[in-house]
């Protein structure tokens, strides 16, 4: 359904993406997965057609790059916050949007009804809340039925009863047979919804490769965030990756996920290598959150190994 | 949102617009948009009321009512619409795309199955009509007034000099969208904007009698470089349709009407053209090469 071949974007010198190369089965999901800056929103919008590249990318054998009217038409976007005219009301953004997507009649207050947002139509865009914005721009995607969903970090802005909505929200796309392919950097939603995650890294994909092999245990998977006091933390996720943990950098340390048990694991492993861990931090409780098991506000929690 | 409710099913896709069909969509949203905005009342308002003034200060200088109202008129707006629909058009345009850019819109829309030509020319066409009938309100008012107190003498310059309006107010348009595709911030597409207001209402006058005298240039030089100008060119254009003489513009003018004769209205209405076109040209190109965000 979707082909990438050596996808190359950049801004002045630096590569935001750097030879990417994927394709996507209809009705799968695909999860891209990194760190802020590692390429996932470049990607996207390469995938969109709307900034120009290096490489070939093709939705149902249609060029973006030279039809990418035609291949926008086969996909539903939803940014990671929702720009729109702050003055303009609900109603007449959808009839703005179902026209330009040539959405039969009656679409667009089906999508609004199917999103939770009927009866709100009279309502102006800035007087929406955070979540409310978010399953208007998921409303507008789902204008005109299209095969394909692309959401650039729809949850970022949410918050925990928000998040587990959209997450829910894409399942059921999903189970529609719609295909997904969606922006995170919370391992949380890519275990829920991904068939497939896609690692980037500074433009660069480090890994095709499933949530359960990034995150082999079925036990509670957790983020630690490691302060390495000014160590090269590029050399330093090489050493983790190589030892096969998921990692990813975020500007504020190296991130990596592993299970509850072995959250030692990757301290020992840095240890051997002469890589002082100074402190660390629990970002979040993966497997608890996508279960639905546990608490949904992320915990944290502090710690030091010398 | 515990309403959603998806059917399962293969998925039908979508077909998308045609180009025309995108355009008007785009245009449409565009115009109203505009009509609602502050600065659309603002300057119709400001329009109309001065167009009245100028119509009541023009009958008023003729002397005896229902003697040539509608060209007097017509004379005397002349230089209202050469210092306000400028000013109008560019900053209209200033913020087409750089709005759109600042406030992340931008590539919402062209995430859209809509392709970048469409959208600018959508953008042009609608924000292009909300001007023209800001114009048409003012100069109707105008009209108005000119018909209830002077009848409908010489009411064909009166539209002659509409319809130049509109020209000129296109052709700054184009000169505002290309500004503003060049632009990453409103306030700075706006203040360009101005700035190439004030060169073209104020500073190239200047600049070209400075010029005549420093660098002696010749008659047919001069007006190749007035010319240039699309206000000169919209104010000659307006002379000529109003069959008045060029010889108030002085040497220059003299020297149009002989070498040129009647074809010089069509040179005219051809610069006001290619100031209508070839900005408007430009801003595609390089829309299409710029990043939307």
């Amino acid at each position: 359904m979707i082909n990438a071949e050596r996808v190359v974007k950049k801004f002045g010198r630096v590569a935001a993406v750097d030879g990417v190369s994927f394709s996507i089965e209809p009705g799968s999901a695909l999860a891209l997965w990194g760190s802020n800056g590692a390429g996932k929103t470049t990607l996207i919008r390469s995938l969109l057609g709307v900034i120009r590249f290096r490489g070939k990318i093709t939705v149902d054998g249609i060029d973006v790059r030279r039809r990418g009217k035609l291949a926008r038409s086969r996909i539903g976007y939803v940014p990671q916050e929702l720009a729109f005219h702050d003055d303009a009301r609900l109603a007449s953004s959808m009839a703005f949007f179902a026209s330009l997507r040539r959405a039969e009649p009656g679409a667009a207050s089906a999508a609004l009804e199917k999103v939770g947002l009927a009866g709100h139509e009279r309502k102006r865009v800035r007087d929406l809340s955070g979540g409310m914005k978010q399953r208007l721009a998921l409303a507008i995607a789902l204008l005109a039925d299209p095969p394909i969903i692309v959401l650039d970090e729809p949850t970022s802005n949410l918050d925990a009863a928000g998040r587990g909505d959209v997450v829910e929200t894409l399942r059921k796309l999903k189970a529609s047979g719609k295909t997904l392919i969606f922006a995170s950097h919370r391992p949380d939603e890519v275990i829920s919804l991904g068939d497939r995650v896609l690692v980037l890294e500074k433009g660069r994909l480090v890994s095709d490769t499933s949530p359960a092999e990034l995150w082999p245990t079925e036990k509670a998977v957790q983020t630690l965030r490691l302060d390495l006091g000014g160590a090269d933390e590029e050399a330093a996720a090489e050493i983790l990756r190589g030892a096969g943990h998921a990692v990813h950098l975020n500007g504020r340390g190296l991130c990596v996920s592993v299970s509850r048990e072995r959250r030692g694991v990757p301290l020992s492993v840095l240890a051997s290598r002469s890589i002082e861990v100074r402190n660390f931090e629990i970002l979040d409780d993966v497997r608890r959150e996508a279960d639905g098991s546990g608490p949904k506000q992320a915990l944290t929690a502090h710690g030091s190994v010398r | 949102m515990t309403t959603l409710t998806i059917e399962a099913g293969a998925p039908r896709g979508a077909a998308c617009l045609s180009p025309p069909g995108a355009i008007a969509r785009i245009a449409r949203r565009e115009f109203r948009d505009a009509a609602a905005s502050r600065w659309f009342l603002l300057y119709t308002i400001g329009f109309a009321v001065l167009a009245i003034g100028v119509s009541f200060m023009s009958l008023a200088g003729s002397g005896s009512h229902g003697l040539a109202g509608f060209g007097r008129t017509a004379a005397g707006m002349l230089n209202l619409v050469m210092l306000v629909v400028p000013l109008m058009a560019l900053t209209a345009g200033a913020g087409a795309i750089a709005g759109e850019r600042e406030r992340g819109t931008l590539l919402y829309i062209l995430a859209q199955p809509v392709s970048r030509t469409e959208v600018i020319l959508g953008k042009y066409l609608g924000l292009g009509l909300a001007l023209c009938c800001s114009v048409w309100l003012g100069f109707g008012l105008s009209a108005g007034v000119v018909a209830w107190r002077a009848g409908g003498a010489d009411v064909d310059a009166f539209l002659l000099l509409v319809l130049f309006t509109c020209a000129l107010a296109l052709a700054m348009l184009s000169v505002g969208v290309l500004i503003s595709v060049m632009s990453r911030r409103v306030g700075i597409a706006t203040g360009l904007g101005l700035f190439v207001w004030i060169a073209l209402v104020f500073l190239s006058d200047l600049g070209l009698m400075a010029g005549t005298l420093i660098f002696k240039l010749r008659v047919q030089e001069v007006f190749a470089i007035g010319v240039a100008n699309p206000l000169q060119a919209f104010k000659m254009s307006v002379i000529v349709a109003m069959n008045a003489s060029l010889d108030v513009l002085g040497p220059v003018g003299v020297y149009a009407s002989r070498q040129f004769g009647g074809s010089l209205a069509w040179i005219l209405s051809g610069v006001l053209g290619a100031w209508i076109v070839t900005p408007l040209a430009a801003a595609i190109v390089l829309f299409s090469r710029r990043a939307p965000a």
